[in-house]
């Protein structure tokens, strides 16, 4: 019954934003019927769109994962706009810089770089939360803004294509060895391995969490920091290692795009995947397999999202609405009770495993 | 429910972190003024005080979103989502603006918009008690999503001309005073209201019946309550009150600052305020010094490029990010908090 009711609360959440969604078209001149078939036929009326939404899903899945993992540590990760776009940064330098290493291993390289470069912009709100108490929803945010303006910065002068046909603030492309191979044979699909590493990554985390001995530790720093001080648990540490890791795996989303996808790395590529994820992290309940299906349909709107502007002439920001209804209706389950007339227990409205992030502005743990 | 009680010597402690305030505020305005003679010894009087007005104007959408802070957090209630409540009201004062080309019904429609999304924002937080970081993050969002959709939506082919911003005022006697004059008294009205806020807040927050009642709820909502405050009512009040000042900000970026509007033109103003609000330690002229020194780091900046100093914008567009980051990590441990924010308030 309880996994019902735990999947209830999404799906009326999901239904309704729909809903409402269709209510603001029309009250706005919109042609409801064609932006629905629109938002179909993108996402999932073709093949060719189930591939794009997967396409989509694969830095929804890190970026739901990403701010999951930091729930878990009690720990709010706005900054996965940021430390994506370094992850990319960081691997797309290596693609395109680094010469003759042969083809997995460069592309390994890349990866891995990224997901260096993401972990270390994610380290620096979680040391600073650690030493000085500094909140980090404020540190991460801030980091947002220096990360993209980095990136900017870097990718219209230093990391520049020298080519000069291009025009735009764009890197050159990286090298053959460090691509991944698409999926599937057939050409017209897109979809690439950074899905399949997407949805490994998703039950390596399941398992660090809930398997391990550091799992076991960022839970309980999470769920009561005081009782982890008792235990013997290093807080501190634990909260530097958990937004590490949480970055890293923002860092993955940008790395993946980069070798899996695009091949180069512009300004203002991710606008939008950070707040994105939180909304596809709630929406999972802030677990990393549900954060899976929340991906899947985030990316769904996202990749069906074209298609509908196509038909229907509806700006694509209309998307951004209804993801932000779902949040709201997944946030507040008593809304959704309200509207339904529905019975659910509170135990099964907790959202990510009932955290609480704004006590206070925090104090330094060391 | 579990709620702290103020420790016992909280006042006196109160009173010597007052003058730890008071210090850094000194700390900080020395190095403003020798950076401000080291300008005018190099560019002439001139260029510092246009310097020091760019301050005042660069500081005002801060400071509105950090009194706006102020007012939230004094009872109680996180409002993360100030940059949000910003971003809207910018959009709706000049949606507003456009179709009535009425500058005084854009500004009420701009503080309306802020104080209802507000409203959501108290509805989420206080009566289905989302995490309020959570419901800030959920108001962010929603403004991204609201203003991006009614800005294609309705201005697709742009924006229709002819709409203008708020004019300077020069006010007769004090305008021209020398030095503080074109300062502090030739600005725009917004600018000019934010200072009035600061000092009429001052006030109010420590000198008026509601002012007492809101920082005991924010303190000690259960104390508050057996005296009789409607802690839940007043948290409500002062979180659209809060709501309307944000929008006030955000007028600030269409009706005053330029004629149009772009997506996602707050850029961090509304976060930046939560800075100086804890910089500030939840008094409104704290709040507003810390804004100052937020200003500064845009105005010098201008000023430079003015000057014809070439610094790359990415570089120069960093230092508030920075200094945010130097500020809440430099004031966070040592600054106290309203001793209830976060926590929602339920009736034993």
């Amino acid at each position: 019954m309880r996994v019902l009711y735990s999947l209830g609360v999404p799906l009326l959440a999901v239904f309704t934003a729909l809903v409402l969604g269709a209510v603001i078209m029309a009250a706005t001149g919109g042609d409801i019927l064609k932006a629905y078939q629109g938002l179909w036929e993108g996402s999932l009326g073709r093949p060719q769109s189930i591939s794009e939404t997967l396409i989509w899903t694969t830095p929804y899945i890190f970026g739901g994962l990403a701010v999951a993992f930091a729930f878990k540590a009690g720990l709010f990760n706005i900054g996965v706009e940021g430390q994506i776009s370094l992850g990319a940064l960081a691997s797309v330098y290596v693609g395109y810089a680094v010469k003759d290493v042969p083809f997995p291993l460069h592309a390994i390289l890349a990866i891995v770089v990224g997901a260096a470069a993401g972990a270390l912009w994610g380290a620096i709100p979680g040391f600073l939360k650690a030493k000085t108490g500094a909140h980090e929803v404020i540190v991460t945010i801030m980091l947002n803004y220096v990360a993209i303006q980095m990136t900017s910065f870097l990718v219209s002068g230093f990391m520049k294509d020298p080519n000069p046909l291009i025009a735009n603030a764009q890197t050159p492309k990286i090298l053959q060895s460090a691509r991944l191979p698409p999926l599937l044979p057939d050409p017209q699909y897109r979809l690439h391995w950074g899905f399949v590493i997407a949805v490994l990554a998703a039950i390596f985390i399941w398992w660090l969490l809930n398997k391990s001995t550091l799992g076991f530790e960022i839970r309980t720093v999470g769920a009561n920091p005081q009782a982890a001080r008792y235990a013997g648990i290093a807080v501190g540490k634990t909260i530097v290692v958990a937004m590490a890791i949480s970055g890293g795996l923002a860092g993955l989303a940008g790395a993946l795009e980069v070798v899996g996808l695009n091949f180069y790395h512009t300004a203002g590529f991710s606008v939008g995947y950070g707040f994105d994820s939180i909304a596809v992290a709630l929406l999972g309940r802030g677990d990393p397999i549900g954060v899976l299906p929340s991906a899947v349909l985030f990316g769904g709107l996202a990749a069906g999202a074209s298609r509908m502007q196509f038909l229907s002439q509806i700006p694509i920001d209309i998307i951004k609405l209804i993801q932000a209804m779902v949040l709201i209706f997944v946030a507040a389950p008593a809304l959704i009770r309200w509207i339904y007339r529905v019975r659910v227990p509170r135990e099964a409205e907790a959202v990510a495993g009932d955290v609480q992030f704004s006590a206070g502005w925090g104090k330094a743990e060391t | 429910m579990t709620v702290a009680a103020p420790p016992i010597g909280l006042v006196r402690e109160r009173g010597r972190e007052t003058l730890r305030l008071w210090l850094q505020i000194l700390f900080w305005v020395a190095i403003a003024f020798a950076l401000l003679v080291l300008t005018g010894l190099q560019f002439g009087p001139a260029a510092t005080i246009s310097i020091l007005a760019v301050t005042i104007t660069k500081a005002t959408p801060i400071t509105l979103g950090a009194l706006a802070g102020i007012c939230s957090e004094r009872t109680g209630v996180v409002n993360i989502g100030i940059e949000g409540l910003m971003l809207t009201a910018a959009f709706v004062g000049f949606m507003i603006g456009v179709y009535t080309k009425n500058l005084v019904f854009a500004l009420v429609a701009a503080m309306a918009s802020g104080a209802l999304l507000a409203l959501l924002h108290a509805a989420l937080s206080i009566t289905f008690r989302v995490d309020q970081i959570i419901s800030g993050t959920v108001v962010n969002i929603l403004a991204v999503g609201l203003t991006g959709y009614l800005n294609r939506q309705l201005f697709a082919t742009g924006a229709p001309p002819g709409l203008s911003v708020l004019p300077r005022i020069d006010i007769p006697v004090l305008g021209s005073l020398p030095w503080i004059g074109p300062i502090l008294f030739q600005q725009k009205p917004i600018a000019m209201t934010a200072i009035v806020l600061v000092i009429v807040l001052h006030f109010a927050l420590f000198r008026t019946k509601w002012g007492l009642r809101t920082r005991a709820v924010g303190e000690h909502p259960l104390a508050a309550d057996t005296v009789g405050v409607n802690v839940n009512k007043l948290r409500y009040m002062n979180i659209v009150l809060g709501g309307a000042i944000a929008g006030l900000g955000g007028a600030y970026f269409t009706l005053e600052s330029v004629p149009h509007f772009e997506p996602l033109m707050t850029n961090g103003r509304g976060f930046i305020a939560l800075a100086a609000m804890i910089f500030g330690k939840w008094t409104p002229f704290g709040a507003w010094g810390a804004a100052l020194l937020f200003g500064v780091a845009e105005a010098i900046p201008t000023a430079m490029q003015l000057q014809g100093i070439n610094i790359p914008f990415q570089i120069v567009g960093l230092l508030p990010y920075i200094l945010t980051i130097v500020v809440v990590a430099g004031a966070v441990g040592r600054a106290t908090p309203p001793a209830a924010v976060g926590i929602p308030y339920v009736r034993a």
